[in-house]
């Protein structure tokens, strides 16, 4: 293999000569091991997916009716409560594990849901410009004008009311997909912003003119060379935003527009606590640490994959 | 149905019919407008030449004289805020009012740009091997493993050693000279009849421009195709174009056969360009004549020649009296001035100009030897 490979540099004459002129670049192509960071990473986010998944065969204290008078505001290591107890002796362990569950789908799901839609209006936005820009971006701007809270208040309100507003008790996950779509719907002009400035930045590059100068259609264009190139910045707010959305779906849950009744999730159980940080701290520090934690091995997969794809631009 | 159409869309056959004869490229009067805020600029302002088949024709001039604007007229690559007039004939058929879904069916297959800069105009995340693959599969519908060996003949046949390795590399992992030749060879992949080269070595390091100039006139030659190639430099068109037109705020100067652009200079520009490359005979330190001043606004051009504020042949009737582009003689060489360089009109007005001190625009001109100097000496 290495004997042909040099017989042909030998015998590629003249043209090979005048190469050699030019600098040869530099041998960055070896296969490269995966880092334990990364292994680390996606072993953490298996687990807590894991853990979510299999909630209800985990030899759990029920989380929602699994009062413990006896106990209440434990902190760790309290016998039978790992994690500590809550005001009325929930389980922490139990509810965190059952909270994963609604937190990662609804972190997640509405993300992506932003991602799809956000990015392809910011992607169309960004490359033809004019007319097409100007009104996305209107339309963005305006979203962005309303406080996100108030936004997702009002669209969960508007797309599924609550218990009291009559009939019957929504269930968890017509719930949870209403608060997918909703707080979807809000991060849809905060993607669609930053994937149109990059989009922008991208369109007016000459590989673009290039690839249209080869007779590729604006489509083949926006999606082949535009898109991969946007995909970065994409993902690195993307990331954060499922940080934040799990956080917010907290703060629709103190409205009761989350999850329905005592079902936990994470963003619940900080926001359950915020009034006395003290009374029991690990009801809000342990969610905290997960999503912390979780957000982390995101990023660093994210990363890894970015220099495994080794998409650098090392004279842009 | 789908198929038909797809192929059809792709305008495979569609140039089957295209006559033989007559000149491959016609353009008659081209005129390309931007709107902009400060008015129209007329980036392309009355250009019309013609190219054969398999001939070259190089287009010269300073920066911001129209002629890359010109080239993007001709492929119909221009922003929304652009308009184009006059008329473009490709192969017997008009182009010039073509929209660019229609254009798609000349990209590539037919015409073709390579780009002035390598380091921008391929894509950053996508492997060399796939951005040839691309358009080969895209224009010719051939299967995938056909593509990757014409890929590869092409990547051989633009002189990259070890092609299959460089095939699945990024733009990033080659140099300057290398990623040249690759956006060469990805304008060639779907044999188009016409090549655009727009400054194709002015990003490149000295030592790879003749590298990549030899490798377009061989790549030209073989396949029989015309080609045009965009300059701001007489060394690089020297030698290796058949016609050589010289663009002055977007309006052709000069236009000859090469040999005869350089044997019997007619213009004042043309001249002064032709001055201001150094000379291997001349001694090290000798001054090269600089151009003074520069390239007029395009939106408010000066009546007359719009060269005369620079020119040390101006005289009052160049200001007032634009003079229009005229064959002279039989070789095809047609130029666009009073007091064409060589002639006694010209002698005599630059022997007025020095003994006035001034040109009829006011510019100081004297003679200092054999050096002529132009403008205000600090």
């Amino acid at each position: 293999m290495l004997q042909s490979a040099d017989t042909e540099v030998v015998a590629g004459t003249a043209g090979a000569v005048a190469i050699a002129v030019e600098e040869p670049p530099e041998e960055v192509f070896e296969k490269k091991r995966i880092p334990l960071i990364a292994w680390i990473a996606i072993g953490w986010l298996v687990f807590i997916a894991a853990i979510a998944i299999l909630a209800p065969v985990l030899p759990l204290k029920d989380p929602i009716n699994g009062y413990d008078y006896a106990n209440p505001q434990k902190g760790l290591f309290t016998p039978g409560h790992p994690l500590g107890t809550d005001d009325s002796g929930l389980d922490v362990l139990s509810k965190v594990v059952w909270g994963a569950q609604a937190s990662l789908l609804i972190g997640v799901g509405s993300i992506l849901f932003g991602v799809i839609i956000g990015g392809f209006f910011g992607l169309v936005a960004g490359y033809r410009g004019g007319k097409t820009d100007t009104a996305l971006s209107a339309f963005f701007n305006i979203f962005l004008a309303f406080p996100q809270l108030v936004l997702a208040l009002t669209l969960v309100s508007v797309l599924a009311p609550s218990e009291s507003a009559g009939g019957g008790a929504p269930s968890w996950s017509r719930r949870v997909t209403v608060v997918i779509v909703s707080v979807g719907l809000v991060s849809v002009p905060i993607l669609g912003r930053i994937t149109r400035a990059n989009a922008l930045m991208w369109s007016r590059r000459e590989f673009v003119m290039a690839a249209r100068a080869q007779g590729a259609s604006g489509k083949r264009v926006m999606f082949r060379e535009v898109f991969p190139n946007v995909l970065p910045a994409m993902l690195s707010i993307a990331l954060l935003g499922v940080a934040i959305v799990i956080v917010l779906e907290g703060a629709l849950a103190i409205f009761g527009l989350s999850v329905p009744g005592d079902n936990p999730s994470w963003g619940n159980m900080i926001n359950s606590q915020l009034s006395d940080l003290n009374a029991a701290p690990t009801v809000w520090l342990v969610p905290s640490v997960l999503i912390f934690l979780c957000v982390l091995a995101l990023n660093y997969l994210g990363d890894v994959v970015r220099s495994r794809f080794d998409v650098r631009e090392s004279v842009l | 149905m789908s198929v038909l159409r797809r192929r059809r869309d792709r305008g495979a056959d569609r140039f089957a019919d295209a006559p033989l004869d007559g000149p491959l490229l016609e353009i008659d009067n081209v005129q390309t407008h931007f709107k902009s805020d400060r008015g129209l600029v007329r980036a392309v302002d009355g250009v019309s030449f013609s190219l054969e088949r398999g001939k070259t024709i190089g287009i010269v001039g300073e920066s911001g004289c129209g002629k890359s604007v010109l080239s993007r007229s001709i492929m119909g690559l221009l922003p929304s805020n652009a308009v184009r007039h006059g008329s473009i004939t490709f192969e017997g058929r008009e182009i010039g009012k073509a929209s660019s879904h229609l254009m798609k069916q000349y990209w590539g297959t037919q015409m073709s740009m390579v780009f002035q800069d390598p380091m921008t105009s391929l894509n950053p995340v996508m492997r060399i091997g796939q951005q040839i693959m691309e358009s080969l599969r895209f224009h010719l519908d051939v299967s995938k493993d056909y593509a990757e060996e014409t890929a590869l003949a092409l990547l051989r046949s633009v002189g990259i050693p070890e092609a299959e390795r460089r095939l699945r590399e990024y733009p990033h992992q080659l140099s300057g000279g290398m990623r040249q030749r690759v956006m060469i060879a990805i304008a060639l992949a779907c044999g188009p009849k016409m090549l655009f080269a727009d400054e194709p070595t002015t990003a490149l390091d000295v030592t790879v421009q003749a590298q990549i100039l030899d490798l377009l006139q061989t790549q030209q030659r073989e396949r029989f195709m015309a080609m045009v190639l965009v300059t701001h430099d007489l060394g690089v068109v020297a030698g290796r174009t058949d016609d050589i037109a010289v663009m002055y705020a977007g309006r052709i100067v000069e236009k000859a056969p090469t040999r005869v652009l350089f044997a019997q200079t007619r213009h004042p520009y043309t001249e002064a360009l032709l001055k201001s490359i150094p000379k291997l005979a001349q001694a090290s330190h000798t001054r090269l004549e600089a151009i003074t001043g520069r390239p007029p606004d395009l939106v408010h051009p000066p009546t007359g020649c719009k060269f005369a504020p620079r020119c040390p042949y101006a005289q009052e009737k160049c200001v007032l009296e634009e003079p229009p582009l005229v064959e002279h003689g039989d070789a095809g060489h047609a130029f666009r001035c009073h007091f064409p360089v060589g002639t006694e009109a010209g002698a005599d007005a630059l022997a007025r100009n020095l003994s006035a001190g001034e040109t009829a625009t006011g510019m100081p001109v004297r003679k200092e030897g054999e050096v002529l100097t132009t403008g205000i000496v600090v």
